[in-house]
């Protein structure tokens, strides 16, 4: 191709890269070194609110912003370094927790919570949406042909469902005496609370999770089955491998890019874990790093925002994922190389 | 963020109507509403609307909208729905105007506890108030041979008999959601043994006697409640006392009267509520009380300004009252109390006073401190003084990240 077609075809996307991932990437960096904060005077203000039968009124000293000439909130900016990351990190209570032995202690600390939460959450799903995917896939290719259709529409969709509406559905399932818990507590005669515990509410975000991406990786992985070679299978039914080892030495072997690439995406999606959070409104068990980012966002009644934190936790969401891909990548690059 | 207002982002929208039919006069200059979506704000809205001219944007989500909204030149909205907690950054960013000549010009008929008086000046109008109190089924307590609790002693005993006579399916419901709902309860007995937040500094004060008693009364309900109180907020609560699963609930008064809708009850007429519990004898009782009113904007002309007054007195006024009495603790002429908004009232006339919700923005900060530490000491992960350490801790972080205390 020559040169100018190929910056034809590329140049428009690279451009919307540029725009709204690079730019804004490199904002967010810059953002997380900076504090932007108003100028805060001390005022004795009196305010009277409504009581029975009379107003109370009470004169306090409140703290106020200074508010410019042109009726604007005056702000300062001034460079803090990694202050923000420190404060995220908290390396001051990390160090005395370890120096306790105290998990518990370090887990009371909002970012490596998270990022035990995360971690666990990507890593143990992980394997499960393979094996479920990949089980889906070989028993509609090995169904028979006319009930192909129905299975691929029905094991679809809950791909197609928006995650937040899936984990709500999982949630009312099983909230208080849903249908699922009040079924489980018929079947095992205890009283069950889901919602109650910190391990129970990661069993169902991991069930949902994998309920809802199973899907895309049975898709490619049903992709992929179409092209094994079928010589290859019928040499090894002659030589007499059983089921399983066709599975483990012909089947897997050939799909082995397709499970990379599936790792992949599965590994950078479940790393940034929210949606799960907000539909089984888990904050007081469990958090993930991208809610932290989040909460920090989120203006509070008197519309305090923490910025420079989001910032932050947003920067080392992203180095954490990168760190994790870093193994798949090699992996896939090695191959590549290989294959020239 | 929480359920519930993720569930009613969807923002309900009111629209003018062509009557004029219960409006004193036709409003010309267009006039829009941004304010929450709770029943007392539609029949307001829907009063409005009929002077014509008029939309309102009713959200559960405005408070993350509003502040931006109202900065805006001109704002994009010319009235704004606040309460107590929501207007700090309206006045922080100097985005409200004070209605003082408006006042004096179409308000004089207003009572003298609608007018919030910041620094001297009327910066809003306030139409109702709102706080948790003690609702309680009359019948059960009556079975059972128990007197209506007064302190949180009280509550926690009549709990413990409830539980023996095995009425309910659990003694108490409480609004304990994590987040916002449980730094309220918190703050609530926090206030009730007489704790005080921040000192004039804004350095923080919670790690004190009053802090050790509010999370040991909190953990010494939690024996009582559904044990899966950590996701229940204002609604499940509600619907628990509608099913008859709770006896005991210390609740919002604007949802008092949902127990008595006879299309979701079963337990219409049994309810009743009282002021909300002490935790110290002749202490204040252990909740906040707010407001929920009307602000207009800064940055619009005088002529939009003076009809938008018009419309907010024209919506809240007597006759808006008579029509939709049992919607909120209306602080408007006309309003008549009924059996459900009792213990709101003996809250509010309470001696000495329960403390009004604090607008500041450290309070903002310390909210959300709470709200994320709470809920380790009620798990089990934290003592008492760690969780009150790290309450401190993240306030310390976020206030100097917000600059109201020098680094």
């Amino acid at each position: 191709m020559k040169f100018k077609t190929f910056a034809a075809f590329v140049g428009p996307s690279l451009v919307m890269m540029l725009l709204f991932i690079a730019f804004p990437l490199v904002s967010v960096f810059m953002q997380s070194f900076y504090v932007t904060q108003p100028i805060f005077e001390q005022v004795e203000v009196e305010s009277c609110t409504p009581g029975f039968p009379n107003p109370i009124c009470v004169t306090e000293i409140k703290s106020q912003p200074v508010l410019g000439a042109d009726g604007k909130i005056t702000t300062e900016t001034r460079f803090s370094g990694l202050e923000s990351y420190r404060n995220v990190l908290e390396l001051g209570r990390v160090k005395a927790a370890i120096s306790n032995g105290s998990w518990t202690q370090l887990m009371n600390v909002d970012f490596w919570k998270a990022l035990r939460f995360t971690l666990s959450f990507t890593l143990l799903t992980l394997p499960l949406v393979l094996i479920v995917g990949l089980s889906i896939a070989l028993a509609v290719n090995n169904a028979v042909r006319s009930l192909r259709g129905p299975v691929i529409f029905i094991s679809l969709l809950p791909f197609i469902i928006t995650p937040v509406i899936g984990g709500l559905s999982i949630r009312w399932l099983f909230i208080g005496d849903g249908i699922l818990t009040a079924a489980m507590e018929w079947m095992s005669g205890a009283n069950i609370s889901m919602f109650a515990q910190a391990w129970t509410i990661e069993l169902m975000m991991m069930f949902y999770r994998v309920w809802h991406v199973a899907p895309f990786a049975f898709v490619i992985f049903y992709a992929g089955l179409q092209t094994v070679n079928q010589d290859t299978l019928e040499s090894a039914i002659i030589d007499g491998a059983s089921r399983w080892e066709r599975l483990r030495f012909v089947i897997v072997p050939h799909l082995m890019p397709l499970i990379v690439f599936i790792a992949l995406i599965h590994l950078m999606d479940s790393y940034r874990v929210f949606d799960e959070i907000v539909a089984f409104s888990s904050q007081s068990h469990v958090i993930s790093l991208q809610w932290l980012t989040y909460d920090f966002l989120t203006p509070d009644d008197a519309g305090n925002r923490a910025i420079s934190r989001a910032s932050a936790t947003a920067m080392l969401t992203m180095v954490g994922i990168v760190l994790l891909l870093i193994y798949p990548l090699k992996r896939t690059w090695r191959d590549h190389k290989g294959s020239h | 963020m929480n359920l519930r207002t993720l569930i009613l982002a969807g923002a309900l929208s009111v629209s003018g109507t062509v009557s004029y039919a219960n409006c004193a006069y036709k409003n010309d200059t267009p006039v829009s509403m941004l304010a929450a979506g709770f029943e007392a704000w539609k029949a307001v809205a829907n009063a409005m609307a009929e002077c014509g001219n008029f939309t309102a944007e009713l959200d559960q989500e405005f408070r993350k909208k509003q502040p931006a909204a109202f900065a805006a030149t001109p704002s994009l909205y010319q009235i704004g729905g606040v309460s107590n907690g929501t207007i700090t950054p309206l006045l922080n960013e100097g985005t409200i105007r004070p209605l003082d000549d408006l006042v004096e010009k179409y308000g004089q008929h207003l009572s003298p506890n609608q007018l919030i008086r910041i620094d001297g000046k009327i910066m809003a109008i306030a139409m109702m108030v709102n706080t948790q109190n003690l609702q309680y089924r009359r019948d059960v307590l009556e079975d059972l041979d128990i007197p209506v609790p007064q302190t949180w002693e009280e509550v926690l005993a009549a709990a413990a008999k409830i539980r023996e006579a095995g009425v309910v399916d659990y003694p108490l419901g409480a609004t304990m959601k994590s987040g916002w709902n449980l730094a309220l309860e918190f703050i609530n007995l926090f206030y009730g043994y007489g704790g005080v937040f921040v000192d004039d500094n804004n350095m923080p004060t919670v790690n004190t006697d009053a802090g050790i008693k509010a999370l040991e009364t909190m953990k010494a309900t939690t024996e009582f409640l559904d044990p899966e109180y950590l996701v229940s907020d204002s609604t499940y609560v509600q619907q628990q006392f509608q099913q008859g699963k709770i006896a005991m609930a210390n609740l919002w008064a604007s949802r008092a009267g949902a127990s008595d809708d006879e299309a979701e009850s079963q337990v219409v007429g049994l309810v009743n509520s009282t002021a909300a519990p002490r935790v110290l004898d002749g202490g204040a009782p252990a909740t906040t009380i707010w407001w929920d009113g009307a602000v207009i904007a800064r940055n619009i002309t005088d002529e939009q300004a003076e009809a938008a007054f018009r419309l907010i007195v024209e919506g809240m006024d007597t006759g808006m009252v008579e029509a939709n009495n049992d919607a909120a603790i209306w602080l408007i002429p006309g309003y008549v109390p009924n059996r459900l908004a009792q213990g709101a009232i003996e809250t509010l006339q309470a001696q000495p006073p329960a403390v009004s919700y604090p607008s500041t923005s450290a309070m903002g900060l310390m909210h959300t401190a709470t709200g994320n530490n709470v809920s380790r000491f009620l798990t089990g992960s934290a003592d008492a003084e760690t969780t009150l350490k790290a309450i401190e801790s993240d306030y310390l972080i976020s206030a100097k990240e917000a600059g109201l205390i020098p680094n």
